[in-house]
């Protein structure tokens, strides 16, 4: 019996299809925990948000008795009402952090003697973590000896209880996180700024541009990429708000403080909370809301590829 | 976040192996999970499984002290997977989600046993359910008012036993630019101790009873003279300031720098307040004042206790380190002052010889005639408890707006027990 040894024309199919399949091969773990941890989860929660479920006994099905109830929060001006305003709030609000990035970035963006160590030292918030921020503030705003009232009471003010008064606790939530959310768009900035063509602001500065028309007609349309960036991160950091939430108020006063997604822990994950369907339900709704930016972030990034 | 504690007791186990080993030999391995991950307990829950070690040289112990709050929500999954042979938790309704669940080993066999069934008879009622007792009790302790004996005395007050003596002397107390009381709602359980009181001794145990289990209105007009009972001591100014912003420790400053006169709590309390450099002169102890001359004085006294998993693998030695937990000499032990400094559940045993103890077992062996509740949120279902909590807070806040506050109540406790 003789074996045919060389059979050179007989390529592999693999061997054949390598140039298309590397990248699907390169793709693939990345492809696998996306789903797995993103994509299949997605459906589970909007099936879960069908049962009634107490995260331990059978999960009961009820249909959309779980978005009723929601439903009827809101009628009622309920927590879900509550968390739902209190998110559109933060989505608004904490955009400040964008121009006030963008100011602190310009008034750094100068060579003097010792900037590396300012600009560190603005960065510094974004690099301590959240919790630790979240009890500074807290300490900030104490009704009894914080520094807030302290101040206040120079100008014969106050006392103010920020974190125990429903009127105020959302507000002073979103300041704190502010404080990092700065630091982060500032260093967006930083690197952004680092890119401006010098020529161009020559060549504008020739033609008699300052100022205010310089940083809106020049410089600004060069940091449109880190706008987008810092667009993207805030609005997301303002979507999942929760460990501030959690650390300064775990939602009160009453309630007062929730954002969606600190409600759908409280309900379904928390001390007292033994309702997963609802909780999954309020998901289902934080996701929606995150779909749109979502859906608009892809498109513009759509937009712009192809431009290129 | 969370503390892990792991040994096994095998060296120690060694050590004593020449000991004449005790009546059944228990082999194996037995795993227990503990939420006391405050210093003072821990150590205490380790002394004592070195001694159940001690007298059991074939197991292999092996214990685990998780973060106290971090127990409440870890509890769900280490029942379900991964399970230990003993885990720590509370009676009542909140060990009702896991005994429905088919997650807590029935332990009615041992609750048969003459030991436990004579020597624990009056904590048997916390660990029913459905007829079944569920696990047992290792300690608990009495609810009431805490106040600075010193500055009543400087005030010409004496303890109050009545509603109008309760409100004369508060009058007193707020004239003298003080608090009466001081309290930290944040994390909203304290309220629910207020409220329980309250209730109680407006509207009676039953009747507590009655609206924890969702039978009662929260419009009724009884519910609503207890509020109009609380918003009494709302509009004196009996609370502190900014309550809502403060946990229960950052509320004891106010008692010990004096800028409040007492402070209604559990007796957990005492060792903090001791700590903060008040003597046993300056600090007392009365029973919260009855309102409705009508109903029998009834009062909390959580119980905290063991259980056995259903899932457990080791559930012999499982029980014999519950029926070691309950015995009279270790419950003597384990709640004297120097360690958990609560009541013991063994009527066979003797509490320690501190003054807010002995008080306490007195109050409520023999002043406690309406009955001895849990506490709110352990009395009420999650939900309920939650949703009420933060109700109570809101009120004390706003006592103005009492009829939102029940009006919202009202709703979910149609959407709770209705199913």
């Amino acid at each position: 019996m003789t074996v045919a040894v060389d059979v050179p024309e007989q390529e592999s199919w693999f061997h054949k299809n390598q140039q298309r399949l590397a990248p699907w091969l390169f793709l693939a773990p990345g492809l696998l925990f996306f789903l797995v941890y993103v994509i299949i989860p997605v459906f589970q929660s909007f099936n879960l948000s069908l049962y009634e479920w107490d995260g331990l006994g059978a999960a009961e099905y009820v249909g959309f008795r779980n978005y009723e109830d929601l439903y009827w929060e809101w009628v009622d001006r309920d927590a879900f009402y509550v968390s739902l305003k209190n998110n559109l709030i933060w989505l608004v609000l904490y955009l400040l952090a964008i121009p006030a990035g963008l100011f602190i970035a310009l008034f750094l963006n100068q060579t003097v003697w010792g900037i590396r160590l300012y600009k560190s030292l603005f960065f510094f918030p974004f690099v301590i973590s959240q919790v630790v921020v979240g009890l500074v503030f807290t300490w900030f705003y104490d009704p009894t000896f914080g520094l807030l009232n302290e101040f206040l009471g120079l100008f014969g003010m106050g006392p103010l209880n920020v974190l125990g008064d429903e009127r105020f606790v959302t507000y002073g939530i979103i300041f704190a996180g502010l404080w990092p959310q700065t630091a982060y768009c500032m260093i967006l900035y930083l690197t952004g700024l680092n890119a401006v063509d010098p020529e161009q602001i020559e060549a504008a500065r020739l033609d008699g541009a300052k100022g205010g028309r310089m940083l809106w007609h020049v410089i600004l349309p060069q940091l449109r990429p880190a706008t987008f960036i810092a667009f993207v991160v805030t609005i997301i950091g303002a979507l999942r708000s929760f460990d501030l939430i959690s650390i300064m108020t775990q939602g009160g006063p009453f309630g007062s403080s929730r954002v969606l997604a600190y409600y759908m822990f409280e309900v379904a994950l928390s001390e007292y909370g033994f309702r997963m369907g609802y909780g999954a339900a309020i998901a289902v709704v934080l996701f929606l809301i995150m779909l749109c930016f979502i859906a608009y972030f892809l498109w513009s990034m759509y937009r712009e590829e192809k431009g290129h | 976040m969370h503390s892990m504690f792991k040994r096994t007791a095998a060296a120690l186990a060694a050590s004593v192996a020449l000991a004449a080993p005790v009546a059944a030999e228990l082999t194996g391995e037995l795993r227990i999970f503990l939420d006391t991950s405050n210093p003072a307990p821990r150590a205490t829950m380790e002394a004592m499984i070195d001694r159940f070690a001690a007298q059991h040289p074939g197991l292999e112990i092996e214990t685990t002290v998780i973060d106290r709050e971090a127990y409440k929500t870890q509890i769900r999954n280490f029942l379900t997977a991964d399970t230990p042979d003993v885990a720590t938790w509370y009676a009542a309704n909140r060990m009702k989600p896991y005994v429905e669940a088919g997650l807590f080993e029935d332990v009615s066999d041992l609750w048969a046993e003459p030991e436990i069934a004579e020597n624990l008879a009056s904590t048997k009622g916390a660990m029913t359910i459905d007829g079944k007792q569920w696990g047992v009790p290792y300690t608990y302790y009495q609810w009431g008012v805490y106040y600075r004996k010193d500055i009543f005395d400087e005030l010409g007050l004496s303890e109050p036993t009545t509603w109008e003596e309760e409100k004369a002397n508060c009058e007193k107390i707020v004239a003298s630019g003080r608090a009466c009381y001081t309290i930290g709602t944040k994390f909203l359980w304290t309220a629910g101790g207020w409220f329980d009181y309250l209730n109680m001794r407006t509207n009676g145990y039953e009747f507590h009873n009655q609206l924890a289990n969702g039978e009662i209105s929260w419009e009724d007009d009884r519910v609503k003279q207890t509020f109009a009972n609380w918003k009494e001591l709302i509009d004196m100014g009996a609370f502190i300031d900014n309550h809502q912003t403060y946990s229960w420790q950052e509320a004891l400053p106010f008692m010990v720098n004096g800028e409040a006169a007492a402070y209604l709590m559990g007796n957990f309390a005492v060792a903090p307040l001791r700590e903060a450099g008040l003597t046993d002169d300056q600090l007392d102890f009365y029973q919260f004042v009855s309102i409705n001359p009508d109903v029998e004085l009834a009062e909390d006294a959580p119980t905290d206790t063991f259980h056995i998993p259903a899932n457990a693998s080791n559930k012999e030695a499982a029980r014999e380190f519950l029926r070691f937990v309950v015995s009279p000499d270790e419950q003597t032990e384990i709640n004297n002052g120097a360690n958990l400094g609560q009541l013991p559940v063994n009527a066979k045993s003797s509490v320690d010889n501190d003054k807010f103890l002995l008080q306490g077992f007195e109050m409520l062996s023999s002043n406690s005639p309406g009955g001895v509740a849990q506490f709110w949120d352990r009395d009420a279902p999650a939900e309920m408890a939650k949703v009420s909590m933060e109700g109570f807070q809101e009120f004390m806040v706003k006592p103005d707006d009492a009829d939102k506050v029940l009006a919202k109540l009202e709703r979910a406790r149609q959407r709770i027990y209705d199913n």
